[in-house]
């Protein structure tokens, strides 16, 4: 008898709680989890998923968001469209979200065009990738739109000449192209374009044929890391800034470089999107949470592009109740604005791009021998200045 | 076009230093043991990784911790040449291949874990920091440490091998371990402090070419090919021949920089291909044969 009552006693808690078990959504994440790009970007998109999650919580009380990580290095486009195509049709998942690579990004568009999967990207930066697909969102930036403003900075601030020096890649083209083209509307002359190869190790020859053109300012564009590492170190002692050549940059000082630049970095200045020292509540809070969680992270761009995205994709679970409605998902997060760590931003009703304020900021060490990024001058609500071409 | 020429052999010599230095070790292990060592930048990331940290967390004097450096890698090959790298002496190259390129990885993995994935700036002192006035330019101050170290280990690895006992048994085990032995050379401990020196140079070219390839995890096998090219083109086991080869093609390289920027990188390779198709062992070939 007492095993019969247990049994129904069992059966009707049962039954009880069968309703409020909370319905499991999937995101599929690719990103380099390991490999030479982790440090700059995979741990940086964990980070600002994590950190998003452990301070909003699940989306709504019956909905639980399950994070999928694919690791995948390095720009490769079959990998990449493989990996999209596994996540949706053996993984299951409803949302797809990462992509460091131009390449991977416009690869897996496929499967997120025929298979209505919404994506947020976190970073690819081309103006092209989010046309790709009609399920595409971007948190990150594109290339164009920090260089314009950066372009109308170095204007502004009365420099007429520039020579240009970028990395020899698709960003590094991009971000030329836009740079050119701003300053020289704007009445700007530009002497010289270098593009440096991806492999080069000594940027002592570029910076001293720089120097006997004598331009007012030099616009660079390199990938994080190494590249940036030696290029500010001969920029520094090839002795341009004692000839006034003055250094116009985007991602160069950025927070995962920053420290490991050390003291050729004070001065430099840049425009980007997200400064670690953005003085703003919401700014305060991200960061608390990040050392919380990852006591050696930064706060970088990549942190908090990843941070936004996840912002994104909540309120696309809350907007579709967690079922797959890909078109009400995107028309949800279409036109939508809120306040980042970075600023407020938009995600264009049109384009499903990213309006954010750039920032011209100048690298400044704290008392406690810092660096940061101190925000100098804002140019607010920049679109994507590549989709007007 | 005097300054201009001027400047290309500045920068050129001051690059070819660095590429010398870097691949020094590579000599002594590739080269004077020929035992095929993918592993060399992995000493050498070890060395950058250990004065870092004596500089930086220690705060030991730059020219100690550069001292340490090498020892610290010279120690760490020793231990490895014992546990594993003396096994494959033997066996045919491809396993000595297999055997180092697994010693990258997992260099790769455990500098990751330990110093994370961004690079690891070593601080320099005062007196290294800035620009030197040449009169008409500029050049870096750092560039002199390459130049310094590049002329000493030059020296010092000619007097090592060609003037010392060490250098006769080194040589004698490398053109015949068994008649070597059988003349009572340990050759066993012979290889084992030949591949600590090597991998000890390793560790100061690290550090002396930190400015331009700069600490981190990927570095072994990021600049694997610059390593093998100057030991290829210099001919394997000739000292002064990779002195020749990292001068030529830093100035080539550096030249390509100043006349044709995109094609700076193509110049290198282009110089490989003439040389090694001229001469397939190399500039200068070895004078004992096999």
């Amino acid at each position: 008898m007492k095993l019969t009552k247990l049994l129904l006693a069992a059966a009707v808690a049962a039954i009880s709680t069968a309703p409020l078990m909370a319905e499991t959504v999937k995101v599929g994440v690719i990103g380099p989890f390991s490999g030479p790009f982790s440090g700059s970007f995979g741990e940086p998109f964990r980070q600002g998923v994590e950190t998003y999650v452990a301070m909003n919580g699940q989306p709504t009380e019956d909905i639980e968001v399950e994070f999928i990580y694919r690791d995948l290095q390095a720009p490769d486009p079959g990998r990449a469209r493989a990996l999209a195509q596994e996540l949706v049709a053996r993984d299951g998942v409803q949302y797809l979200a990462g992509f460091v690579f131009t390449p991977n990004a416009i690869a897996a568009a496929g499967i997120s065009a025929q298979a209505k999967i919404p994506t947020v990207i976190f970073n690819a930066s081309a103006s092209a990738v989010v046309s790709q697909s009609p399920y595409y969102v971007r948190t990150s930036n594109t290339l164009p739109q920090v260089s314009v403003p950066t372009a109308q900075n170095a204007l502004e601030k009365g420099y007429r000449t520039v020579v240009t020096a970028v990395s020899d890649y698709g960003p590094g083209v991009d971000a030329e192209t836009s740079f050119v083209k701003a300053f020289e509307a704007g009445g700007g002359e530009v002497l010289e374009t270098i593009r440096m190869p991806l492999s080069t190790t000594d940027f002592g020859p570029y910076l001293q044929s720089i120097q006997l053109q004598e331009p007012d300012a030099l616009f660079v564009f390199l990938p994080y890391g190494p590249p940036t590492y030696s290029f500010v170190n001969a920029y520094r002692n090839n002795g341009l800034d004692d000839a006034g050549i003055a250094f116009v940059g985007t991602s160069e000082t950025q927070e995962v470089d920053l420290q490991s630049l050390g003291e050729a970095a004070i001065g430099l200045e840049t425009g980007y999107f997200y400064s670690a020292a953005h003085e703003s509540p919401e700014n305060e809070a991200f960061k608390e949470k990040l050392a919380e969680l990852f006591p050696d992270a930064e706060p970088n761009p990549a942190t908090v592009s990843a941070f936004d995205g996840t912002h994104a994709l909540y309120e696309m679970i809350r907007a579709t109740e967690g079922q797959p409605d890909p078109d009400a998902a995107i028309a949800a997060i279409s036109g939508a604005s809120w306040e980042s760590p970075r600023g407020p931003i938009t995600i264009d009703a049109e384009t499903r791009d990213i309006i954010q304020n750039v920032y011209i900021r100048v690298v400044e060490q704290e008392e406690n021998g810092r660096l940061v990024n101190r925000e100098i001058k804002t140019y607010e609500a920049q679109p994507d200045y590549g989709v007007q071409d | 076009m005097l300054s201009l020429i001027a400047s290309i052999l500045i920068d050129g010599i001051s690059y070819g230093l660095v590429l010398f230095m870097v691949s020094v070790g590579l000599t002594v292990t590739l080269g004077l043991m020929r035992f095929v060592n993918l592993a060399h930048g992995t000493f050498a990331m070890v060395g950058g990784y250990a004065a870092a940290t004596f500089v930086t967390a220690l705060g030991l004097p730059y020219v100690l911790a550069l001292i340490l450096a090498a020892a610290v890698a010279g120690i760490i090959a020793f231990g490895l040449e014992i546990a594993l790298v003396r096994r494959v002496y033997a066996r045919p190259e491809l396993d000595q291949v297999l055997l180092t390129i697994g010693l990258v990885f997992m260099g790769i993995a455990l500098s990751g874990m330990i110093f994370g994935n961004s690079l690891v700036p070593i601080r320099l002192p005062e007196f290294l920091r800035g620009s030197t006035d040449l009169g008409f330019r500029s050049m870096p101050t750092q560039r002199f440490v390459p130049l310094v170290l590049g002329l000493l280990s030059l020296a010092g690895i000619w007097l090592l091998f060609e003037r010392t006992r060490f250098g006769v048994k080194l040589r004698a085990t490398v053109d015949n371990p068994r008649a070597a032995g059988e003349l009572g050379i340990n050759t066993r401990r012979v290889y084992a402090a030949a591949f600590a020196i090597g991998a000890a140079l390793a560790g100061l070219g690290g550090v002396a070419g930190a400015e331009l390839l700069p600490v981190e995890p990927y570095y072994p096998l990021k600049y694997l090919v610059l390593f093998l090219a100057v030991v290829a083109v210099g001919g394997p086991g000739n000292m002064a021949g990779s002195f020749v080869a990292a001068i030529l093609l830093g100035t080539v390289e550096t030249a390509g920089k100043y006349l044709a920027p995109e094609f700076a990188t193509i110049a290198l390779y282009a110089l490989m291909l003439i040389v090694l198709s001229w001469r397939p062992e190399g500039l200068f070939q070895r004078s004992s044969k096999t």
